[in-house]
C-alpha cells in the first residue's frame, strides 16, 4: 500500500482522483474525482447506467478501477492484497440496492454476519450486537428469527441497514436505498439513514436517482454524467445549480441536454 | 477472410474460459490450505453431498449391479463362462461403475445445486455483500464445497460398491441360481486392493471436479434467472465430461503404466 503524507490536519475520509473504468469498449467512468470528508454525507445522483454503482464497487474493491487513485484515510487502497482488503473493508458498511441478504441465514445472523465471520466474534455476543443494531432501525428480536424471504421490501432494507451499521463502520455506502419502496417507507428509510449516520458521526456516500432521498440524506450532492462528476455542491443549492444537466435531472424533464437513447 | 473471424472468436473465447477456470482453480485451492477455514460450513456441505446423495447413489448402484449380473450371465453363457459373473460384477463395480455412476449422479444433484445457489448469490449481489463484510467468498463459499466433495465422494463410492455388488449377488443367487457361498468367494478372491483404491482415487478426483465446476459456473454467472439457468446446465455438462475424461486418464495411470 502507498502511504501518503499524513501531516495534513484534515485528510479526506475518501479521496477519488481520476477514476476510470471501461467494460470492453464502453467507457463508464472517465475520470471521477471527489473528496468526502469525515462525518460528511455525500450523495451522487445520476441516471440509470451512468456508473454510480460501478464507482462504489471500485471503492469497495469489488471491481478494480482501470486507472486513478482511491484513498481511504490517506491510504491508497486500489490494488491492495486480499488480506489488506479484508482489513480495509472492516471500516465499511454497505446497504445494497436489493438488500443482498443471505437467504440461507435467519435475519439476526445476516446482521451479525460481519461480526462473526469478518471479526470472529462469538455467536452470543454477536447476536446481542445484532439485536441492538436491529432495534436502532425499528426491528424487534422476533424478526431476528425470521428468514429474509418472509420480510417485506421495506423490512429487508431495514435489515440491510442494520447489517451495514452493526460493525460500527467509519464509512457507510448506500446504493439506491429507497428504490422499490413506497413513498412513506422510503421516507422512513431516509430518516433511519439520517439518524444512524448523524448519531454515530459516520461518513456516508450514497448513490440514488431519487431526489427526495438525495435532498434528505445528503449534505453535499454530486451529479455523475458522461463518466464524470459534472456538478458538486451543497444539497440546498441543487435547485439553483446553474447547470442545465442538473436542472433537467432534478426536475425530471424529458427535454434538455440529457438525451435518453430510444430505439424506434 | 471474414469466415475465419467467427472461428477465431470461438477459439479466443475458449482460451479465455480455460484461463479463467485455471485462475479460479488456483485461487480456490490456495484458499483451501490457508486459514481461516469454516468447519461448520464444511460439515454442512458434507451432509448435503454425502448423506443426502445416499438414496440416489444407492438406487443407481443396486440396479446397476443387478443388470450387470444379468447381462454378464446371458453374455457369458454363449462361451460357457457363467462362473465369471461374480468376478465381472465386483471388478466392474469397484473399478468403473461405482465411481463413474456415483460421480455422474452427484454431478446432476450437487453440481447443479451448487451452481444455482452460488449463481443466485452472484446475481443478487450476495457475493459482493460477503466482500463488504470482510469475508472472502472463496473461503466461505468455494473451499468448504471443495473439501466436502473430495472427502464425501470416496465414502459414497464405498457405499455404492457394497450396494452394487450386493445387487449382483441378489440376481446371481436368487434369479440365476448361483451358490451363495461360491458367489461371495469368487467376488472376494478376485478382488485386489488396487481395484478398490483406484475407484476411491477416481471418486476423490470426481468430487473435486463436481464441486469446482459447480462453484466456478455459479461464480461466473451473469444476468438474471437465465444466467443462473445457463450456469446450472454448464456445471452439470462440464463436470460430466470432465468426469469421463479423467476416468480414462486415471484408469490408464493405474492399470496401463
Amino acid at each position: 500500500m502507498t502511504h501518503v503524507n499524513t501531516d495534513q490536519v484534515q485528510l479526506p475520509k475518501i479521496r477519488l482522483d481520476g477514476i476510470c473504468k471501461n467494460f470492453g469498449e464502453k467507457k463508464v467512468l472517465t475520470g471521477v474525482s471527489l473528496d468526502v470528508n469525515a462525518g460528511e454525507s455525500v450523495v451522487i445522483i445520476g441516471g440509470s447506467g451512468t456508473g454510480k454503482s460501478v464507482l462504489i464497487k471500485c471503492i469497495l474493491g469489488i471491481m478494480l478501477a482501470d486507472s486513478g487513485a482511491i484513498e481511504v484515510d490517506g491510504v491508497d487502497v486500489a490494488g491492495v492484497s486480499a488480506h489488506d482488503r479484508e482489513r480495509i473493508n472492516r471500516k465499511f458498511g454497505m446497504l445494497f440496492q436489493g438488500s443482498a441478504l443471505f437467504d440461507s441465514l435467519p435475519v439476526w445472523e445476516n446482521v451479525a454476519f460481519g461480526l462473526m465471520q469478518g471479526r470472529r466474534m462469538g455467536r452470543v455476543e454477536a447476536k446481542e450486537r445484532a439485536l441492538e443494531s436491529m432495534a436502532q432501525v425499528g426491528l424487534n428480536a422476533a424478526v431476528g428469527e425470521l428468514s429474509p424471504a418472509e420480510l417485506s421490501g421495506g423490512m429487508q432494507k431495514r435489515v440491510g441497514l442494520a447489517r451495514a451499521i452493526a460493525g460500527s463502520p467509519e464509512i457507510v455506502f448506500f446504493d439506491e436505498p429507497t428504490t422499490g419502496l413506497d413513498p412513506i417507507m422510503a421516507d422512513v428509510i431516509n430518516d433511519l439513514i439520517v439518524t444512524c449516520v448523524k448519531d454515530r458521526g459516520i461518513t456516508a456516500l450514497s448513490i440514488t436517482h431519487d431526489m427526495a432521498s438525495a435532498r434528505k440524506i445528503g449534505g453535499r450532492i454530486a451529479m455523475l454524467y458522461g463518466g464524470k462528476l459534472i456538478w458538486i455542491g451543497a444539497a440546498e443549492g441543487i435547485d439553483s445549480s446553474g447547470n442545465e444537466y442538473v436542472d433537467q435531472f432534478v426536475n425530471g424533464r424529458a427535454v434538455g441536454p440529457i438525451h435518453m437513447e430510444l430505439r424506434r | 477472410m471474414n469466415f475465419l473471424a467467427p472461428i477465431g472468436r470461438v477459439v479466443l473465447s475458449f482460451i479465455g474460459h480455460i484461463g479463467r477456470l485455471t485462475l479460479f482453480t488456483i485461487t480456490a485451492v490456495s484458499h483451501c490450505v490457508r486459514p481461516p477455514l469454516y468447519p461448520r460450513l464444511i460439515v454442512r456441505q458434507m451432509v448435503d453431498i454425502g448423506y443426502y446423495s445416499l438414496p440416489v447413489v444407492g438406487l443407481t448402484a443396486i440396479f446397476t449391479g443387478m443388470v450387470l449380473a444379468l447381462q454378464s450371465y446371458t453374455g457369458f453363457a454363449r462361451f460357457s463362462a457363467e462362473s465369471a459373473v461374480a468376478n465381472v460384477v465386483v471388478l466392474s463395480i469397484t473399478r468403473e461403475l461405482g465411481p463413474v455412476l456415483a460421480g455422474l449422479m452427484v454431478a446432476g444433484r450437487i453440481g447443479a445445486s451448487m451452481a444455482a445457489e452460488i449463481g443466485t448469490m452472484r446475481v443478487t449481489e450476495q457475493i459482493d455483500a460477503l466482500t463488504t463484510l470482510s469475508t472472502n467468498p472463496f473461503k466461505y463459499l468455494v473451499a468448504p464445497r471443495l473439501f466436502a466433495g473430495v472427502l464425501m465422494l470416496p465414502l459414497l463410492v464405498v457405499v455404492a460398491d457394497i450396494i452394487g455388488v450386493f445387487g449382483g449377488y441378489l440376481v446371481g443367487v436368487y434369479k440365476l441360481g448361483f451358490n451363495p457361498a461360491t458367489y461371495i468367494t469368487n467376488s472376494v478372491d478376485f478382488l485386489e486392493t488396487v481395484d478398490v483404491v483406484s475407484g476411491l482415487v477416481k471418486a476423490a478426483v470426481f468430487g473435486f471436479i463436481i464441486a469446482l465446476m459447480g462453484c466456478y459456473n455459479g461464480y461466473q454467472s451473469q444476468g438474471g434467472a437465465q444466467g443462473v439457468g445457463a450456469a446450472t446446465t454448464n456445471a452439470v455438462v462440464s463436470s460430466s465430461i470432465l468426469i469421463l475424461t479423467f476416468n480414462y486418464i486415471i484408469t490408464e495411470f493405474f492399470f496401463v503404466t
